[in-house]
This record gives structure tokens, sequence and C-alpha cells, in this order.
């Protein structure tokens, strides 16, 4: 059996982290991009817990930083994709359509 | 044969539940009857809902196909699996089909933790009521994608009403069970707890139940929490997402046959773990009617006192202790009033002697509550049971009672009447927590 | 949790991907049980899954992006993006086959009854709580949040 130590977590923390991160830069879809941003901060969210977990081992039980800490970056996520999907209402009454590639009105 | 019941009586021993002692065999024992009792209480829910609806609308209900309609939710469960299974033409093939398995397994999952006795808890996660709010706001994302799936208009406006009238009202919800909590945390170590076990435990320990606690904030939050279960399952008077007159059935138009009973069964069993939920929280969940009233001791040779010698001796135990076999002769005793005022016609013979026959059921199992070794040990559940079917009588009361809201009558009291009484109702029940003390103190010098 | 993530990026319908990321959060809840973190767990189904998520497919809804399915879907810079986000996986690699050696494992079993009043000592306690200034900054960024959602999708102001 496998020895889940915390490089295991880190590296499918990286993983999504990656898959994140291809997804905002290749996606034509407005709404896909925001999903994609949600997936890099659960991806972040997972190396703070994982951490908390380890220094948990160091400090003794109640050195729950970690978990405070994804607890806030949660809250961001909700807030940050409350207003994101508002401007991209805002957007979309503009122009009608979600492809990235049309918000080019500053272009010169 | 031996091994099995020296097995059995092992484990009845213990007092973790089978989450707690890790004990496969037993989870999946637990798991298999809950699952058995929540599908028979959804039938019965069923039969009970069309009787007592027409019984208030002065009228008879179903009492065709079994005596007294006893077999009508077999019918209908016989007609809903044998129904052609529809699916809209336009419609995303893969979502449709997920859509009623999300609502199930939101509603189904919430049961892990509902406690129905001390250690009569599938498991006693440390987080219950946390996990059970949050599972129970998944059913939203089934019935937001069942409205979506079906690609007509209506489904998909009576989609977004009833996923915009959950999520409002799941914040009701949220501020009334976090005043309950503040409430748990009133000990002598001033931790609370949000095992819904402890939670119980903690109103034994305190001696009242949380709905009469610092009266009327109990209350308050109580009725905060009924309104707010309500209109979180869907149900009159705020059910104008799925109302036939308003929105021809709403986001489940377009499902018929098993998917069709699949969102049925998710909806009553959703009302089932809400209800389970006040009854923890607010009326003490397994305690008996004034669970610390013990009265004066008393002794009835082979009948009491419990074998347990920490079990409670006194009278007003006994008294409770009869009440589950006492429901059940009563019922037995209703049944067989009815077969004698059945009219004499021979085509009734039958359901006349299936009548008597059920009647004799229920009195057999009364009497069998009576026996010592089941009577103490059937107290808890029998408690619980009969307070969520208090709930469920409520639930159709208000459905045969109340007309129905409108939409932004209901979101106006979702949002601008329930939050605000939540947020004040828990700023005065930590005050009141914590002037509990020193109030008390003063109390004593004065008196 | 992977082939979740896959998924989200991969799908042309966009509740497809919204499907996926629901199960990518739920699995991620999983993982956070088995770190012993059961409170964080709690939190993510309730706002993520059940918040965030309802959110989004709202806004899919309400937006219907049918025409947008049947054109392309990725970029016409996917290249560059790809090959982006290779050299960040690269940096990855690099780090963690150096760094192998640091992290061992704490394999504790603290009593898991003790994670929430953990947290909450954290946020609250008087002598060991020092979270409460972001606490409160964290109420007041959603309520910005809140004033800015409204006003930008309102159609007059």
């Amino acid at each position: 059996m496998l020895h889940i130590s915390t490089l295991h977590y880190l590296v499918l923390g990286a993983a999504l982290f990656l898959l994140g991160v291809i997804g905002v830069l290749t996606r034509r879809n407005v709404v896909i991009v925001l999903m994609s941003i949600e997936l890099i901060l659960n991806a972040v969210n997972l190396n703070l817990v994982a951490f908390s977990r380890y220094w948990q081992g160091i400090h003794g039980p109640t050195a729950l930083h970690g978990q405070v800490f994804a607890i806030f970056v949660i809250t961001d996520a909700a807030a940050e994709a409350a207003v994101g999907l508002g401007i991209l209402i805002a957007f979309f009454r503009n122009k009608e359509t979600v492809n990235i590639d049309e918000v080019n009105l500053l272009k010169w | 044969m031996r091994w099995l019941i020296d097995y059995i009586l092992e484990y009845l021993k213990s007092d973790l539940t089978p989450g707690g002692a890790g004990n496969l065999f037993w989870i999946t024992v637990y798991i298999l009857l809950v699952f058995v009792g929540l599908s028979v209480a959804v039938i019965c829910m069923n039969w009970l809902e069309r009787k007592i609806l027409a019984h208030m609308q002065v009228r008879l209900g179903p009492m065709r196909v079994g005596p007294h309609g006893l077999l009508q939710p077999i019918a209908d469960a016989l007609k809903l699996l044998l129904k052609e299974d529809i699916m809209p033409a336009e419609a995303d093939a893969v979502v449709f089909w997920v859509a009623p398995f999300i609502v199930v397994l939101a509603a189904f999952t919430v049961f892990v933790v509902v406690p129905f006795g001390p250690t009569h808890a599938i498991t006693d996660m440390n987080i219950g009521i946390l996990f059970m709010l949050g599972v129970s706001s998944l059913s939203v994302l089934g019935i937001v994608t069942a409205g979506w799936a079906s690609n007509s208009h209506y489904p998909l406006i009576g989609a977004l009403r009833s996923s915009a009238q959950m999520v409002s009202y799941e914040v009701a919800m949220g501020l009334a069970v976090i005043s309950v909590i503040l409430m748990t945390s009133l000990n002598a170590e001033g931790t609370g707890t949000l095992s819904m076990i402890g939670i119980v435990q903690a109103q034994q320990a305190q001696h009242t139940w949380f709905v009469f606690k610092f009266f009327p904030l109990g209350l308050i939050g109580f009725f905060i929490f009924a309104v707010a279960m309500v209109a979180e399952t869907n149900r009159a008077p705020f059910d104008l997402p799925e109302a036939e007159s308003e929105l021809t059935a709403g986001f489940h138009t377009e499902y018929s046959g098993f998917r069709w009973s699949l969102f049925f069964l998710a909806e009553y069993s959703a009302m089932i773990a809400v209800s389970s939920i006040a009854v923890t929280l607010w009326l003490g969940g397994w305690l008996r009617p004034f669970p610390s009233f013990h009265g004066p001791e008393v002794a009835i040779p082979y009948f009491w006192p419990p074998a347990d010698p920490s079990a409670p001796k006194g009278v007003l135990d006994l008294v409770f202790a009869l009440f589950p076999g006492i429901t059940f002769l009563f019922l037995g005793a209703m049944c067989f009033y009815n077969t004698a005022r059945m009219p004499k016609h021979p085509l009734l013979k039958i359901q006349t002697i299936g009548l008597a026959g059920f009647g004799a059921v229920l009195a057999l199992i009364g009497l069998i509550l009576f026996v010592p070794p089941v009577r103490d040990r059937v107290g808890d559940i029998f408690w619980f049971a009969a307070k969520v079917a208090a709930f469920m009588y409520l639930y159709i009361w208000y459905r045969g009672t109340f007309p129905r809201y409108r939409f932004d009558q209901l979101m106006k009291v979702g949002w601008k009447i329930l939050l605000p009484t939540g947020l004040v109702l828990l700023i005065l029940t930590a005050g009141a927590g914590f002037l509990e003390d020193p109030v008390k103190e003063w109390l004593k010098h004065v008196l | 949790m992977i082939i979740g993530g896959i998924l989200v990026i991969t799908r042309k319908n966009a509740v497809h991907s919204a499907m996926a990321l629901i199960t990518t959060l739920l699995a991620q809840a999983g993982i956070y049980l088995m770190l012993y973190a059961p409170f964080v767990a709690g939190v993510q189904i309730i706002l993520y899954a059940g918040g965030i998520m309802v959110l989004f497919l709202f806004v899919i809804m309400l937006i219907s992006i049918e025409r947008n399915m049947k054109e392309r879907q990725f970029n016409k810079q996917w290249l560059v993006g790809i090959a982006a986000a290779a050299a960040l996986g690269g940096l990855f690699i690099a780090v963690y086959t150096k760094g192998k050696s640091l992290f061992p494992e704490g394999r504790l079993n603290f009593d898991e009854a003790q994670n929430t009043q953990g947290v909450a000592a954290l946020l609250y306690d008087q002598h060991q709580g020092m979270y409460m200034f972001s606490f409160e900054i964290a109420s007041l960024l959603l309520l910005v949040a809140i004033i800015g959602a409204v006003v930008m999708a309102k159609k007059r102001i």
C-alpha cells in the first residue's frame, strides 16, 4: 500500500492547477474560463490544506492555519465568481456573444 | 445459529454508532434498514396525504383499491413503472438522464447522520448538521439541470423559480440552525457541538427541549425553521414552481413514468429529512416528553424495571414506555371499528377481510411492543418517528389550508422577513446565553 | 478529480463543463476528508458545490449560448497556451523532484472531534485567535462583491 505523503497531495494540486491554466489560456467561452479559474483556486486550496496537515504533525493538533486560510480562499472565490458573472452578464447584454475574442474594443 | 445471536447481542451492547465503530457489516445493515424504512414511509405518506386532504375537504379520498384505499400507493407505483418513458426531442440526453439521480442522491444521503437514538445512527460525524445542510443544498443543482435539460420554457422557468426559492430559504434555515448550535454551547465547558447526537445530548443535559429554551427565542427559531423548511422542499403554500394550475407542473413537466417517481420520492424524502433536522434540533430528537422528570420509583414483577441497571425506573418512565404499544393497539382498534362499519355487500367481502387482517397485524405489533426486551429498545426510535410523523401531518395540513404564495411575495418573505428575524434572533440568543449564568446568580441572591 | 478537471476544459457544452466541475468539487471535498479536515469539506460542499455552481448554472441558462456551441471552441493561440502550461509543468516537476525529501508525512491520527473547535479557536479565541481581522475584512469583501454584482447586472442604474 502506497504511503500517501504530503508530496502526493502537492502533485495532485499542481496537476489541477495546470489543467486550470490550460483552460484559462485556450478556451474561447468566457464562462468556461471562469470555471477554470475556480479549478485553479481549488488546486491552491488543496495545497493549503495538505500543508496544514503537515504543520499539524509538527506543531500539535490546533495548528490549523492552513484550513482557516482555505476557508477564506473559498469565500473569496465565491465573491469573485459573483462579480465575474455580473461583468459577464453586462458584457453579454452589449455584444450578444460570450466569445473572449470579441472583447477587443480597446484594441489599437 | 448460536454465534449469530451472540454476535447480534454483543453488538447491541456497544455504545458507538456503526460508523464510529467502523463495523462494515452493521453499517450495511443500517443503510438497508434506513432505505427500506424511508421507502415505506414515502408510500405511507402518499396514502396519508390523499386521505387526510380528502377528509379536510369533506370528501372520502381513495376508497376503491384496497379497504379504504390502503393499496392505492401500490397501484400508483405500478402505474408509474409501467408508463412510457418519454424524452423530448431536442433535450440533452445525458443531463436529462442524470438530473433525477442527483436529486434522489441529495435527498437520501442526508439520512446518513440522522439520529434515531443515542447509538442508532448510521454514523455520527462531528460536523453532522453542516453535512446535512450542505447535502440538501445539492438538490438545487438537480432541479436546475432538470429544468434546463427538458428544453422547453415551462420547465426552465419553473426550475429557475424553484431554485431561487430554495436558495433564499436556505439562508434563513442556516441562521435558525446557528442559533441552536449556540444553545448547545451553554454547558459547563463552554464548547458546543455540530454533531446531531451531540445536539440531542446537549438538550438532555440542559433538561429542556431547545424549542422551550429562553422562551420565546427557541420558539421563534423553531418557527423560522418550520417556515423555511416548507419553502425549501417546494411544498404548499410555497409550491408555485410545481403547481399544476400555474406552470403545468414546473420543472418535472417533461418527466414521465419512472423518472417522475424518482422526483416524487426525492421530494418526500427531503420532507422527511428536513423534518428530522427540525425534530433533532428543537424537539429533542429521541427524548420522550419531559425527559428529566422521573417520578417516584415503581416496580412491577417481570415487567418493570428494565433489565439495564442504568436505565431510569420512575413512574413517568413506565407511563411513557407504554406509549408505543398503546399506539399500535389504538391503530388496530380503529381498523376493527372500521371493519364493523363496512357495508354488508357480497362484493366487499374481500375488503372487509383484508381490513380485519390489517387490524390484526397492527394489534399484534402492539402486543409485541409490550414485551420488556423489545419495549426498552424501541422507545427512542418510536418517539423520533412519532415527532416526524407529527411534522408530516403538519405538512399535509398546510397543503389543505393555505393559499399559494405568489412568487414575489415568496421572495419578500424569505429575504425581508425571515432573514432579519433570524439575525435578530441570533443576537438575542447569544445575549441570553451570555447573561444566563449571571442572571441565575442574581436571582439566587434576591430570592 | 483529474478526469473531472479534464472534462471541464474540454467539453463544448457549457452545462456539461459545469457538471464536470461539480464532480471535481465533490471529489475535492472527499480529499479534504482524507486530510482530516472535515470542516473545510463541509464548507466546500455548501459554498462551492451548492452555491457557486448554482450561480454558474443560472448564468449559463440565462445566456443561451446555443449559437456559440456550434462554433470552434478552442482559441486561436491554443498552441502557445499549451506550451506555456507545459513550461509551468516542467517547473513543477523540477521543484517537486528536487525537494522530495522535505515533506515527511505526519501520520498522527488526531481526534477529529476537535477540528471545528480548533478552527474556531484560531478565528475567535482570545489568546489563540489571530484571524479575526481577516474575518471582518472578508465580510466587507463579500458586501462589496454583492453591491458590485447588483450594479453590474442591473439594466438601469
